[in-house]
């Protein structure tokens, strides 16, 4: 039953679920704090192993994968062979190690990810405040360009501006980043315009504070948590954008990536071949981190909400 | 269920020996979060046929969650103890099936704030129609013939059968859920603040017209209300509840004049009555907040705002006793400790 | 029977055929404004993306042949790249607005030619996952936004996360080579390994037809459904659960219906009114996924043809469909935004 009551008894608020901030020890500074509410939660803490490990793993691949490992003409292996000693994972048609491929290419996928996020999140926010900030005919502008950016399809777009910057990893980002700030200009535009709704602004303004100043110091640091979290979730989808532009053959052909890697065992025919361990691993990557991306953004988000709220 | 006054061999046969609701002990428990919030505990009301009563109290004071938990509307959480008689039969006790066929057909609810309580996508008729197709064996056209009579009953026009809810006014979607809440012919009408957000004028109207519609059918009716005055023109007795306890009972014209209870006369003199100009200069509001009920409260809950609080009224039971055919829970009224006494 | 005295003002509206035509046509023509001004945008993108971005489009079009230099400047002249700005701008909002797209040199047809011949399998793809999805959504939507926290509620958000975080593409591959290559753990190929329609089969309406191309439909309608439908039942489950608080359900209640009942008559039209027009405007986003899911099965629509025109790569042809995708989101928007007014009564008195 789901009914509710004209007039209601005064009831507890709902139990928000897992512990949060003030169990943290009050030694910390507040960034330490923040951090562990974020461990304490199972999705927070699954989120952050997951993002240590991957980044771990792609920092540390150049100790112990050696060039000739992903070189075509240099691989020792047995050509397009289904896991077995040695190649856990299997082998590619050239005879490389699947497995050691799939840790390459996470170096690839994540940089251009973090880039793609960074570009979103520097084009988003300052479209953001300015369109927040200067309410008038500038933001109403802004606001409709936005508004017309997010009903435009994406991948038609990021193909377009990708096909005609000519392949690599630079016109990736760019797309990338062209298509997905609109999340981030809209939620930045809606904080700031509720910074600025309060007084301690009017009053920075009648002492004389710049558009410059107000921004700076008193806009942007209220803004932080929410590009913080809006960050976590951007870098999960700029990282499966990138598989899919890659995929279509817009990355570099040179580099390995996860979405090169499915690019090439789809023009190789791994499909009707049935090399499902060619096609498997690095969708199963993907998955993992963009999971793990996504998990941190929201417990990030939760922890946030609940400092917000009074208990 | 035949609308017009029982004859009096009738009457008087059914008044002492069959209320139509008897409850005993109710108390209900909202366990929702760690602590559970006691909205009503222990609360007694018996209503005869064609009774009126009104409850009055603040907010919070359970007089919602008291007149829901007779239908068992309150949410899942909500844990009811005791017992709801209704013709005889306990509704705690009665599985879901039939509880949903008491619902309306024997016992209907004028809700507040008709704008949401009223589906905003059905027409009126459509939703005046619902109840009757659901509880009667009777065609569409048979039951929408009902509802451009009752629709006509209540002042609105039945040409207006086909309208939708934001295209009325205030007082006329109040009108259509009296409308609605007839169109079984209960024994038993609730109406919850029916008068609160409109203006006086309007708040008048439907007031008259709910004590001539509910007198010509026999209906008994509980109304809910913080507002002492309105209770007191349409209703023959008054509850008052606080903090989840019926504190006084009583003929309404008593209680308003003479309240028993110092809580009831702090709400008597909040409301100036409509043509005492003096009851307008008199002070009314209370001081204080009503109390916390997630905790178990010892002796009077009223005892923190209580202007005449002694030590005895701190621990122990306050119960509810009865002075004739009234009733209150406080130690200062005259005669309460002996007929605490006489047990 | 007493008849109280109406002292009431007149009702505030009342059902009345004049005011709410003419109101109709405003509403109209105001969105049809700035569907107009939104393709105006668009086709000022579109000329920036493909025609002043390249830097030289000759030389991407002459790509890998040998050209002298009198040939390019020819093409330059044929292609009016040498003439103003503004002119070239003007030019080609003439041309599309009448239908010509350019030329594709790669596949010596008019770029309007390629796409329409295209447009129809793209059509009865997306169609179809759309409609699947839509009733899939819904379905698992409302029942998991009745009961919030149920065990249906959490597998569905559960599920709905581990869709969205894979890539449409990889989900089709995975698909494929499990149930269309026939060489995986002793699967046999059930399902053709792509493309539209077995070569070689008699076209048109016949039923044999038809059958063939339904057969070729179920793994990339699958696909796509896999990775959209999660957007609706996460649409629905919101809806719902945004009605579950609403005062009309507990009156529902109070006349004795059941809660199917109450779900059913009250709750879901309330819920689904802004559930239809968000519908129409994720099929902006279902266009990435359609795209995706096409080359993976070689399915001859829009999408695999502008994979096609990224490997040469054809700009014109590129650029044709860019706008055709483009402009085909913002014609549903405007349906969105019609269709919610002539569902909600209240905003039809707008």
């Amino acid at each position: 039953m789901s009914t509710t009551e004209q007039t209601p008894a005064p009831r507890p608020a709902p139990d928000p679920g897992p512990p949060v901030a003030e169990k943290a020890p009050s030694r910390l500074k507040p960034v330490g704090r923040f951090v562990v509410s974020v461990l304490r939660m199972p999705s927070g803490f699954f989120g952050v192993l997951v993002m240590v490990a991957f980044v771990v793993m792609a920092l540390t691949a150049p100790l112990f994968i050696h060039p000739s490992d992903l070189e075509v003409t240099k691989a020792t292996g047995p050509l397009l062979a289904s896991p077995r000693h040695g190649y856990p994972l299997g082998t590619d048609p050239a005879g490389r190690s699947v497995l050691l491929l799939v840790i390459w290419g996470s170096r690839t996928s994540l940089a251009i990810g973090v880039m793609a996020t960074v570009l979103t999140m520097v084009l988003g926010a300052t479209i953001g405040l300015v369109a927040g900030h200067y309410q008038g005919r500038t933001g109403r502008l802004l606001m409709h360009v936005t508004d017309w950016f997010i009903a435009l399809p994406s991948l038609p777009l990021a193909i377009a501006l990708a096909a005609v910057l000519g392949q690599g990893a630079a016109s990736i980002t760019i797309a990338i980043g062209v298509t997905s700030w609109t999340g981030t200009a809209r939620l930045v535009r809606a904080q700031t315009l509720a910074v600025e709704a309060r007084p301690f602004i009017e009053r920075a303004r009648a002492l004389g504070a710049t558009d410059t100043q107000l921004i700076t110091r008193q806009v942007l640091p209220n803004v932080m948590p929410l590009i913080l979290v809006s960050s976590t979730l951007t870098v999960a989808s700029a990282i499966l954008s990138e598989a899919t532009l890659t995929f279509l053959g817009l990355g570099d052909p040179t580099s390995v990536s996860w979405g090169s890697l499915l690019n090439n065992a789809f023009m190789q025919g791994a499909v009707t071949g049935g090399a499902w361990w060619y096609l498997v691993p690095p969708g199963v990557a993907i998955l993992i981190i963009v999971l793990g991306f996504t998990l941190v953004g929201r417990a990030v988000e939760h922890v946030l909400n609940a400092r917000v709220q009074p208990r | 269920m035949t609308p017009g006054a029982l004859p009096d061999a009738v009457a008087d046969r059914r008044t002492p020996a069959e209320p139509l609701l008897d409850v005993r002990g109710l108390t209900v428990t909202y366990r929702s979060g760690k602590v559970p919030v006691y909205a009503a505990r222990g609360v007694d009301l018996t209503l005869a046929p064609g009774e009126t009563v009104g409850m009055a109290g603040e907010s919070g004071s359970g007089k919602t969650t008291v007149a829901m938990s007779l239908l068992r509307l309150l949410p899942a959480d909500a844990e009811v103890t005791g017992e709801i008689r209704f013709l005889g039969e306990d509704l705690l006790e009665a599985n879901w099936a039939r509880v949903r066929a008491v619902r309306w057909a024997e016992a209907s609810v004028v809700f507040q704030g008709a704008m949401s309580a009223l589906n905003p996508v059905q027409t009126i008729g459509d939703q005046i129609v619902e109840p009757i197709t659901l509880h009667e064996r009777v065609g569409e056209k048979v039951a929408r013939g009902r509802a451009r009579a009752l629709l006509d009953s209540v002042g609105v026009p039945s040409r207006r059968i086909g309208s939708y809810p934001h295209e009325l006014s205030g007082g006329q979607r109040q009108r259509v859920m009296m409308a609605m809440a007839l169109a079984c012919d209960p024994d038993l009408l609730i109406a919850d603040e029916p008068t609160t957000a409109l203006d006086v004028i309007v708040q008048a109207q439907i007031l008259s017209l709910l004590t001539d519609l509910v007198r010509e059918r026999g209906i008994s009716l509980i109304m809910i209300s913080h507002d002492l005055s309105v209770l007191a023109s349409t209703c023959e007795r008054i509850a008052v509840m606080y903090a989840g306890r019926l504190v006084e009972t009583g003929p309404s014209r008593q209680v308003i004049a003479d309240p028993l209870h110092p809580y009831t006369r702090a709400l008597a003199g909040a409301f100036p009555t409509l043509g005492d100009p003096a009851s307008r200069r008199s002070p009314g509001g209370l001081a204080g907040d009503p109390p916390d009920l997630r905790e178990q409260i010892d002796g009077c809950p009223f005892a923190p705002r209580c202007p005449e609080v002694e030590d005895r009224c701190r621990s122990g039971v306050i119960p509810l006793v009865t002075h004739g055919d009234r009733a209150a829970a406080c130690v200062h009224v005259p005669g309460y400790a002996e007929v605490v006494a006489d047990g | 029977m007493s008849v109280p005295v109406q002292l009431e003002a007149p009702t505030v509206s009342g059902p009345e055929e004049g005011p709410e035509r003419s109101d109709f046509w405003v509403y109209l023509a105001r969105k049809v404004g700035a569907a107009i001004v939104s393709f105006i945008m668009l086709l000022v993108v579109g000329f920036v993306i493909f025609s002043l971005m390249p830097a030289d489009p000759v030389s991407a079009l002459t790509r890998g042949r040998p050209t002298s230099d009198a040939q390019m400047t020819h093409l330059r002249h044929e292609l009016g790249l040498d003439k103003p700005l503004w002119e070239r701008f003007l030019t080609f909002v003439g041309h599309t607005l009448s239908g010509n797209l350019g030329y594709s040199y790669e596949y010596h047809q008019s770029v309007s030619t390629l796409i329409a011949d295209r447009l129809w399998p793209t059509l009865l793809l997306m169609g179809t996952s759309t409609l699947i999805s839509i009733w899939l959504g819904m379905w698992l939507g409302i029942r998991a936004g009745w009961h919030p926290g149920s065990v249906l509620d959490r597998s569905a958000s559960a599920v709905s996360l581990a869709l969205w975080s894979v890539p449409t593409f990889w989900l089709g591959l995975i698909l494929l080579v499990v149930f269309g290559s026939g060489s995986v753990g002793g699967i046999p190929a059930i399902f053709p390994a792509g493309g539209m329609q077995t070569h070689g089969t008699a076209g048109g309406l016949a039923l044999s037809h038809i059958t063939d191309v339904a057969w070729h439909l179920v793994l990339p309608c699958l696909t796509l459904v896999a990775v959209i439908f999660a957007q609706y039942v996460t649409i629905m489950r919101s809806s719902i659960i945004d009605e579950r608080g609403n005062p009309y359900l507990l009156t529902a209640r109070a006349k004795g219906l059941r809660d199917e009942v109450v779900r059913r008559r009250h709750a879901v039209p309330n819920a689904l009114l802004p559930s239809v027009t968000v519908i129409f405007l994720q099929i902006g986003g279902m266009i990435g996924g359609a795209i995706t899911v096409e080359v993976v099965y070689s399915w001859p629509g829009l999408g695999y043809l502008t994979f096609s025109a990224l490997r040469i790569p054809d700009l014109q042809l590129l650029e044709g469909t860019f706008i055709v995708f483009s402009a085909a989101v913002i014609v549903c928007n405007l349906f969105a935004d019609l269709l919610y007014r002539a569902l909600d009564p209240r905003v039809r008195r707008q």
